[in-house]
C-alpha cells in the first residue's frame, strides 16, 4: 500500500496567450478520491493535461509534486513512470498497435514490484481486468482506441490504469459517454484500487452520478481556473441540484 | 552506338512480328527526347541523374549459369516459399523465362511464356497500347514476356507467383514484362517481385538478416499489363526489392471491363531511385479499382509514384490509399490525377497519402490532382504529410513508454495497419515483416 501525496500548488497555466488555470491548490493523498466538478471551460481537463504535460500547454507558476518530486520538470513519460496516469476524456487512436504491445512497453518501464512483466503476464492480467469491468476480450487484440465504442473506450482507460497500477489517476471524465451499467463497473473497480494499492484519484466530472459509485472524499468546484468552493460530498449533491450558478 | 539502338532490338530472338514490334518500339524511343525533371509527370523526381548510357540490355543469363546458378535459385526458391501458398511459379531471371512450375500451370489456363500464346501478338500490348519513354524500352527491349491468360469462369483458389529475378551484371538493364488477361467472371491473385537476387542482395537482408553485398548498378524496367474481363476479379500484390543501387522505372497498368473488382498492393523497398506508376482505367460500368502501396525509404533513396485513377464509365469507383515512411535522407513522392472523364456519372474516386517523416533530412512530397469532366460524380482526396503524430507520442507517453520507443511502436504500427490490407492473406506475414525490418523497428 502506498503511501504518499500529489500536491498542486498555486498552479497557473494556459496555452499560448491565454490562463486558463489561475492559481489552483489542492493536495490528494494515497487512498484518497478527489472530484472536480465545474461547468464547461472552466479549465477542468487543462488541469489534467497541464499536469499530464500534453503539448502545447504552458505552465505559467506553481508546481506539482507527487512525493516531493517536481512533476513540471519532467516529461510526460517520466511523469508516467514517477507513478501519474491519466485516463483521457478522448482517448487517442493509434493504428496498429495493440493495447498489449503497449502495455508492455509501459510495464517493461515501470515495474511495480520491481521486476519487469513479461508480455505473457500482461495477457494475464489484461484478461482479469477485461473480465472484472466488461471489457470484450476481443477488444485487447484491436489497435489502441482504433473502431471502439465511446463506452469501450473508458473501459478499455480503465484497464490499462488497473493494470499499470499508477499510485495517482487523474479521471478526465471518465464518465462521458458511459451508459449507467458501464459506469458502475468503471467507478467500482477505481474505487476498489484506492484499497487495493492506495490510489490516489483526482476525477473530473460534469456529474454527480459517477460520485454514487466512486465516493469522493474531498469536492472541488473549478470555476474560471480557480477552485471557487471545496468541501465533502455533500457538495457534489449540492451542485447536481443547484447547477453552478451560484459559483460562477 | 547507343547502347538502346534498334539494331539491338531487332537482334533479340522472336518471332517476326515481335522483331518488327521492338525494332518500331525502339525507333520510337530513339527519335524522343528523354524526359526531364521539368516535365510536370517527372517533377521531383530523379530522371536528370539517369546516364543511359552506363547501361545495357542483357537478355541472357550466361553469368548465372556458370557458377552461381544452383545458389541464385535456391535463393528465388525460399523467397517464393515464403510468400505463401501457391498454385503455380513462374520465375524469369533478368527478364527471361526460367521456370515454369505448378498446378495451374497444366489446367486450362496458360501461363508461361507468350510468344507460345496462340495470340501473343495482340496480347501484347493489349492493355498498354501507346507507350511513351521507359514502358516504350520495355516494348523494345522485352526479351521474353510472360503470359497469364485466365479462361472465362475460371477460378483459381491460390495464386500464381512470378518472380522476376535481376542477377549479376553491374550495369545491366533488365525489362520484364507480363501480361495478364483475365476473362469474364474469372477469379485470380498473382504475386509479382522484382527482386536483386544477388548473394546478400535486399531479398536477403529484407527475408534473413544478411549484411548488404556491394550493390550492382542496373536499370530495371518492368512492365506489366492487367487486362479485367467482365465481372473478373483479380488480386494483385507486387513486391519490389530490388538492391540499394538499382535504378527501377516500372509501369503496372489495368483496364477494367464492367463489373471487374482489381485489388492491386505494392510494396516499395529498394532501388537508389524507385518509380512506379500505376494506371487503372474503368472502362466498364461499375468496375472498381482498389489501389494500395506501402513503402519506406532509407539512406539516400527516392521511391516515386505516380497513380492515374481513370473513370471513363459510368458508376465506377476506385479507392486509392498510399502509405509510407522516410528516414535517413531518403526522398518519397506521390503524385496522383483522378480522371472522370464525361459520361462517368454517379462514379466515385478516393485518392489518399500518408507520409511520415522519419529524421530532419527526409523528405516526401505529395501531389494529388484531379480533372473532372462530369458533374455527377465524387471524388475525394487527401494527404498528410509529417513526424510522427504528436497526440499519438502523448497517449504513449502517458502510459510510461519513453519516447523513441513510443515512436517505434507508432511507426510499426503504422506498417501493421497497412500490411493489414495486402489482398491475399498468404504473403501478409512477408510483407509485414519486411516492412517491419526495412523500417528498422520492432515490437520486441
Amino acid at each position: 500500500m502506498s503511501t504518499g501525496e500529489l500536491v498542486i500548488d498555486d498552479l497557473r497555466a494556459g496555452i499560448p496567450g491565454r490562463e486558463i488555470l489561475q492559481g489552483i491548490s489542492l493536495t490528494v493523498r494515497s487512498g484518497e478520491v478527489h472530484a472536480v466538478m465545474g461547468p464547461n471551460g472552466s479549465g477542468k481537463s487543462t488541469l489534467a493535461h497541464v499536469i499530464m504535460g500534453r503539448p502545447g500547454y504552458e505552465v505559467l507558476g506553481g508546481t506539482v509534486t507527487l512525493d516531493g518530486i517536481d512533476l513540471l520538470a519532467l516529461p510526460t513519460w517520466q511523469r508516467a513512470r514517477a507513478g501519474l496516469f491519466l485516463a483521457m476524456q478522448h482517448p487517442i487512436e493509434v493504428p496498429g498497435v495493440p493495447l498489449v504491445d503497449a502495455l508492455a512497453s509501459a510495464r517493461a518501464a515501470v515495474p511495480i514490484d520491481g521486476s519487469a512483466s513479461s508480455t505473457p503476464d500482461i495477457m494475464g492480467r489484461l484478461h482479469d481486468e477485461a473480465n472484472r469491468i466488461g471489457l470484450d476480450q476481443r477488444l485487447l487484440d484491436r489497435p489502441l482506441n482504433v473502431d471502439l465504442s465511446g463506452g469501450e473506450r473508458k473501459r478499455n482507460e480503465t484497464v490499462q490504469l488497473a493494470v499499470l497500477r499508477p499510485r495517482f489517476a487523474l479521471l478526465d471524465e471518465i464518465d462521458s459517454g458511459l451508459d449507467v451499467d458501464a459506469l458502475a463497473d468503471v467507478g467500482r473497480r477505481v474505487q476498489d484500487a484506492t484499497d487495493e494499492w492506495g490510489l490516489g484519484v483526482l476525477a473530473i466530472t460534469h456529474f454527480h452520478r459517477l460520485l454514487d459509485v466512486l465516493v469522493p472524499d474531498v469536492v472541488h468546484v473549478l470555476a474560471g481556473g480557480k477552485v471557487v468552493a471545496t468541501g465533502g460530498p455533500e457538495l457534489a449533491r449540492a451542485v447536481d441540484r443547484t447547477g453552478y450558478a451560484g459559483y460562477v | 552506338m547507343p547502347t538502346f539502338a534498334p539494331d539491338t532490338a531487332a537482334s533479340l530472338p522472336g518471332d517476326a512480328w515481335l522483331q518488327a514490334r521492338r525494332t518500331a518500339a525502339a525507333e520510337a524511343f530513339a527519335a524522343s527526347a528523354l524526359p526531364t525533371e521539368k516535365d510536370e509527370v517527372w517533377r521531383y523526381s530523379r530522371i536528370d541523374r539517369l546516364d543511359l548510357d552506363r547501361f545495357a540490355p542483357v537478355a541472357t543469363t550466361p553469368v548465372v549459369a556458370e557458377n552461381q546458378g544452383a545458389s541464385t535459385s535456391e535463393r528465388i526458391h525460399a523467397l517464393a516459399d515464403r510468400l505463401g501458398p501457391r498454385s503455380c511459379l513462374v520465375v524469369t531471371i533478368n527478364g527471361v523465362l526460367a521456370t515454369v512450375s505448378g498446378e495451374a500451370a497444366s489446367s486450362t489456363m496458360t501461363i508461361g511464356r507468350l510468344t507460345d500464346h496462340p495470340e501473343s501478338s495482340s496480347l501484347l500490348g493489349s492493355v498498354l497500347a501507346t507507350p511513351t519513354d521507359f514502358p516504350l524500352l520495355n516494348d523494345a527491349f522485352a526479351p521474353d514476356p510472360v503470359v497469364i491468360d485466365v479462361p472465362e469462369g475460371v477460378t483459381l483458389e491460390a495464386p500464381i507467383v512470378i518472380i522476376h529475378a535481376v542477377v549479376g551484371l553491374g550495369g545491366s538493364a533488365v525489362f520484364p514484362r507480363t501480361v495478364v488477361r483475365a476473362g469474364a467472371e474469372s477469379g485470380v491473385g498473382i504475386i509479382e517481385v522484382v527482386v536483386d537476387a544477388d548473394e546478400g542482395a535486399l531479398v536477403e537482408q529484407v527475408l534473413g538478416g544478411l549484411a548488404p553485398a556491394v550493390p550492382c548498378e542496373r536499370l530495371v524496367v518492368p512492365v506489366t499489363e492487367l487486362d479485367l474481363g467482365e465481372a473478373a476479379v483479380v488480386d494483385y500484390v507486387s513486391v519490389q526489392a530490388l538492391g540499394a543501387a538499382a535504378w527501377q522505372l516500372a509501369h503496372q497498368t489495368s483496364r477494367l471491363a464492367a463489373r471487374a473488382k482489381l485489388s492491386s498492393y505494392a510494396v516499395a523497398l529498394g532501388g537508389a531511385y524507385a518509380r512506379l506508376r500505376t494506371d487503372s482505367a474503368l472502362m466498364g460500368e461499375s468496375a472498381s479499382s482498389r489501389l494500395r502501396a506501402a513503402f519506406i525509404g532509407r539512406d539516400d533513396q527516392m521511391l516515386d509514384f505516380r497513380t492515374l485513377q481513370d473513370h471513363c464509365a459510368p458508376r465506377t469507383t476506385s479507392d486509392l490509399l498510399f502509405m509510407g515512411a522516410v528516414a535517413d535522407t531518403a526522398h518519397s513522392v506521390y503524385s496522383g490525377l483522378i480522371r472522370m472523364q464525361k459520361g462517368a456519372v454517379r462514379s466515385d474516386a478516393r485518392q489518399t497519402n500518408h507520409n511520415l517523416v522519419l529524421a530532419e533530412g527526409a523528405q516526401a512530397d505529395s501531389v494529388p490532382n484531379l480533372d473532372i469532366e462530369e458533374n455527377d460524380v465524387q471524388c475525394s482526396h487527401g494527404s498528410t504529410v509529417g513526424p510522427v503524430d504528436e497526440d499519438q507520442r502523448y497517449y504513449l507517453e502517458s502510459r510510461g513508454i519513453e519516447p523513441g520507443r513510443a515512436e517505434q511502436l507508432i511507426v510499426a504500427g503504422f506498417f501493421e495497419a497497412i500490411a493489414e490490407q495486402v489482398p491475399l492473406a498468404g504473403v501478409r506475414p512477408l510483407i509485414g515483416a519486411a516492412l517491419a525490418e526495412r523500417s528498422g523497428v520492432t515490437r520486441d
